[in-house]
């Protein structure tokens, strides 16, 4: 009995995996994603896609590309490169961008170090994390972009669950949380006075494994430090750091051990912690973010300064 | 993977960031450096319980204060389904963030405290959830545990309750009492030993039962022209896709269509998802179609079914729910926003304002202030294709955009 009610249950998903050949399944969140980036190119003069080389910006790229495919995609992509990045990820954000034949522009956050414009920061937490306002704001102004297409998402961290899908910009790049527009439906408001942009989070409603699980039924490529490797590192805080390279400061009782490691975000290396990990495919990585009890950004030295860190980088015009 | 989303509504007196951070913690959804977070928090302010409301407050303001002030998105996941939490204040100064929040939900709970019963605020968010036709209401009674878990209790405010679903014009809403208690868990996802003349689902498996056929309502098929995609590439050289989302059912290849407001007729020619064809798009894809012949169609244009037309006309009365500081008044010049269509109007007439108790209409007002509801004549300076709000809630609604700030300054749900 149990083996014929298995058979009918086999028969039908045969069934179901027919008719899909036909109908397009709607999948919520991508269809949402879509919609929101058509907006972005119909209502405004000149956006930008934030690129950073991190799995939420290629997942955008990803969605870009369907959203107006066969054409191709009808912006450019912008990299504040804070010269802490992996190069992993920069080899991956060249030929990404050469296999889609997109515009990508790069400004440097050494740039503005060496105008002046922002202090490097001392001491054995110094990052470039927060300098990368300055050089965004800046680059935001010398294409005259108007809006900024960036991949937050709203679960990452609690002043971005306040966040809105079109968030509007002052002159100075800042957030005004306590007045922020509301967003009713799907009637996405982009009109903006000339100097303000608004920045747009397509895959706001997104969570982490939304994404992993994405890029796994996508088949999407993303660099190597996403999968368990053997990493030179070292723990402080309790936290794994990268002692691959000179970037991140480090004490002489600080040892380094290899150790079998995968990043989850990818920030600078200044900023991002390492996890254990095994996952050396993405299936693997997939089933491990669905075990796993540590939040995302939990490895982000960045959120750890304070209780409101991100919501007062946000206000200053952080990304 | 379904996605379902739920508006909450309500103060911290009520329980309701205590059940929101009992159902994440009930469902394992709080990951250990959140919970730590909170654990080290909640003792810092010397509470002997865990204060869920820190999960769910993010700014500041709101910490300091106690208070949720804006919307909130909260996200958990079961094995079947993806869920969006958008939790709103309660006060009648958030109103416009209840419908902010209750706009995009397909279900709803609203908190009633069992010791105090159907209060001011249980009126607003069951006026709320009518207005935008919510189509799932949870009512959860909670605080359970403080009245010693009595059916007397539970079916007393249930019967207040139904008074106000008398009065309510949205019939076709499904209605669910659950007796809770957050702070114990009982009913919220564990099924309470406490309540065993409570025969009915914990709040979870009312969830995770829904499916999309019960939250949404079907609808005639309404696909707005967002951008025309014109490659110019030498292998899609002719090629003109229309690009949007398709709202209310579905199309296939074939399908006869009228292009509005030119009412110039075609078949569709093609569905397209990305690099790949389709027979068939479901409703909610976000899909690119192209037509049998060649017509001239531009952003703002609406794609529907031949034989299921909206109306298309230059005039609409609407229940306007205002949003903004600056007040709302005859005469004035707004941007009327409905999906990919933009378009400038005049506010007529104000014919009164609604009171979100069921008291009904004051018709002495003719102007419209922050978190009031009122009956709005508009006059587009085009045509525009539209729907009732009951017919579709895509095409039968729209916001107000002030010119001269471009606030999104209201929301109006077509008659």
């Amino acid at each position: 009995m149990e083996i014929l009610e298995k058979k009918v249950e086999q028969l039908n998903g045969l069934k179901e995996d027919l008719g899909s050949a036909s109908l397009l399944n709607v999948n919520a969140l991508e269809s949402e994603a879509i919609y929101i980036l058509r907006e972005v190119a119909a209502q405004f003069e000149k956006p930008v896609l934030l690129f950073s080389g991190g799995k939420d910006s290629i997942t955008l790229v990803r969605l870009a590309q369907k959203a107006f495919y066969p054409a191709k995609i009808p912006f450019p992509l912008l990299h504040i490169d804070t010269g802490h990045n992996f190069p992993e990820t920069i080899e991956f954000r060249d030929r990404l961008v050469e296999e889609l034949g997109v515009e990508l522009i790069v400004r440097n956050v050494q740039d503005s170090i060496d105008q002046g414009k922002v202090v490097e920061e001392k001491g054995k937490y110094a990052s470039r994390n927060s300098l990368q306002t300055t050089t965004l704001l800046d680059a935001l102004e010398e294409f005259k972009f108007d809006a900024a297409i960036g991949g937050a998402r709203r679960d990452e961290e609690k002043a971005r669950a306040k966040e809105r899908i079109f968030s509007v910009r002052d002159d100075f790049g800042q957030w005004d949380e306590k007045n922020q527009r509301p967003e009713l439906f799907d009637h996405l408001n982009g009109k903006i006075d000339l100097g303000q942009n608004v920045r747009v989070f397509p895959i706001s409603n997104w969570t982490e494994l939304d994404v992993w699980s994405y890029i796994q039924k996508e088949e999407i490529e993303i660099p190597s430090i996403y999968f368990a490797h053997k990493r030179k590192t070292f723990i402080r805080d309790g936290m794994i750091w990268s002692a691959e390279d000179d970037v991140v400061f480090r004490e002489e009782d600080e040892i380094v051990e290899e150790r079998m490691v995968r990043f989850r975000t990818v920030g600078d290396m200044s900023c991002t912690a390492a996890v254990l990990s095994e996952a050396v495919s993405i299936d693997k990585v997939v089933a491990e973010i669905r075990e796993s009890k540590i939040s995302e950004r939990g490895a982000r030295i960045d959120d750890k300064r304070s209780e409101a860190a991100m919501e007062k980088r946000k206000q200053q015009g952080y990304f | 993977m379904e996605v379902l989303k739920i508006a909450t509504a309500g103060s911290v007196d009520d329980g309701k960031s205590t059940l929101i951070g009992r159902i994440l913690y009930d469902t394992k959804s709080l990951t250990t450096d959140k919970l730590e977070a909170i654990e080290a928090k909640s003792k810092a302010n010397g509470f002997d319980y865990l204060d869920f409301s820190l999960a769910t407050d993010g700014l500041v303001a709101e910490r300091e204060q106690g208070i949720t002030i804006d919307v909130a998105h909260i996200y958990f996941s079961t094995k079947k389904k993806s869920y969006i939490i958008a939790d709103t204040p309660g006060h009648i100064e958030y109103t416009r963030n209840m419908v902010t929040g209750a706009s995009t939900s397909q279900a709803s709970i609203i908190l009633v405290d069992a010791r105090k019963g159907v209060v001011e605020q249980t009126y607003r968010h069951f006026f709320i959830n009518n207005l935008l036709r919510v189509k799932d209401v949870i009512v959860a009674i909670n605080k359970m545990d403080l009245v010693d878990y009595a059916e007397e209790t539970y079916e007393a405010v249930k019967a207040d309750f139904q008074k106000l679903i008398d009065k309510s014009e949205y019939k076709d809403q499904n209605i669910t009492f659950i007796p809770v208690s957050a702070l114990q868990g009982d009913n919220v996802v564990e099924k309470s030993e406490s309540t065993p003349w409570y025969e009915g689902q914990t709040l979870l498996e009312h969830l995770e039962k829904l499916n999309a056929q019960d939250v949404y309502e079907k609808a005639q098929v309404r696909f707005p022209v967002q951008t025309v995609i014109r490659p110019k590439t030498e292998e899609f050289h002719d090629f003109r896709g229309y690009a949007g989302k398709l709202y209310g059912g579905d199309i296939s290849v074939g399908d006869e269509v009228t292009v509005l407001p030119s009412l110039t007729s075609s078949k569709i020619k093609e569905i397209y998802f990305f690099d790949k064809k389709f027979d068939t798009a479901g409703r909610g894809s976000s899909c690119t179609i192209t037509l049998e012949d060649d017509i001239n169609i531009s952003r703002g244009d609406m794609i529907v079914k031949s034989e299921e037309q909206p109306k298309v006309e230059k005039q609409l009365t609407a229940t306007v729910c205002w949003m903004d500081s600056k007040a709302l008044n005859p005469g004035s010049n707004y941007f009327v926003q409905s999906g990919s269509n933009r378009i400038l109007a005049k506010v007529k007439n104000i014919s009164g304002t609604i009171a979100t108790d069921f008291s009904g209409e004051d018709t002495s007002k003719n102007t419209l202030t922050l978190n009031e509801i009122g009956k709005v004549q508009i006059q587009l300076s085009k045509p525009l294709a539209f729907d009732s709000y009951s017919k579709n809630k895509a095409s039968g609604s729209f916001i107000l955009i002030d010119s001269q700030t471009n606030n999104t300054s209201g929301v109006g749900f077509i008659e």
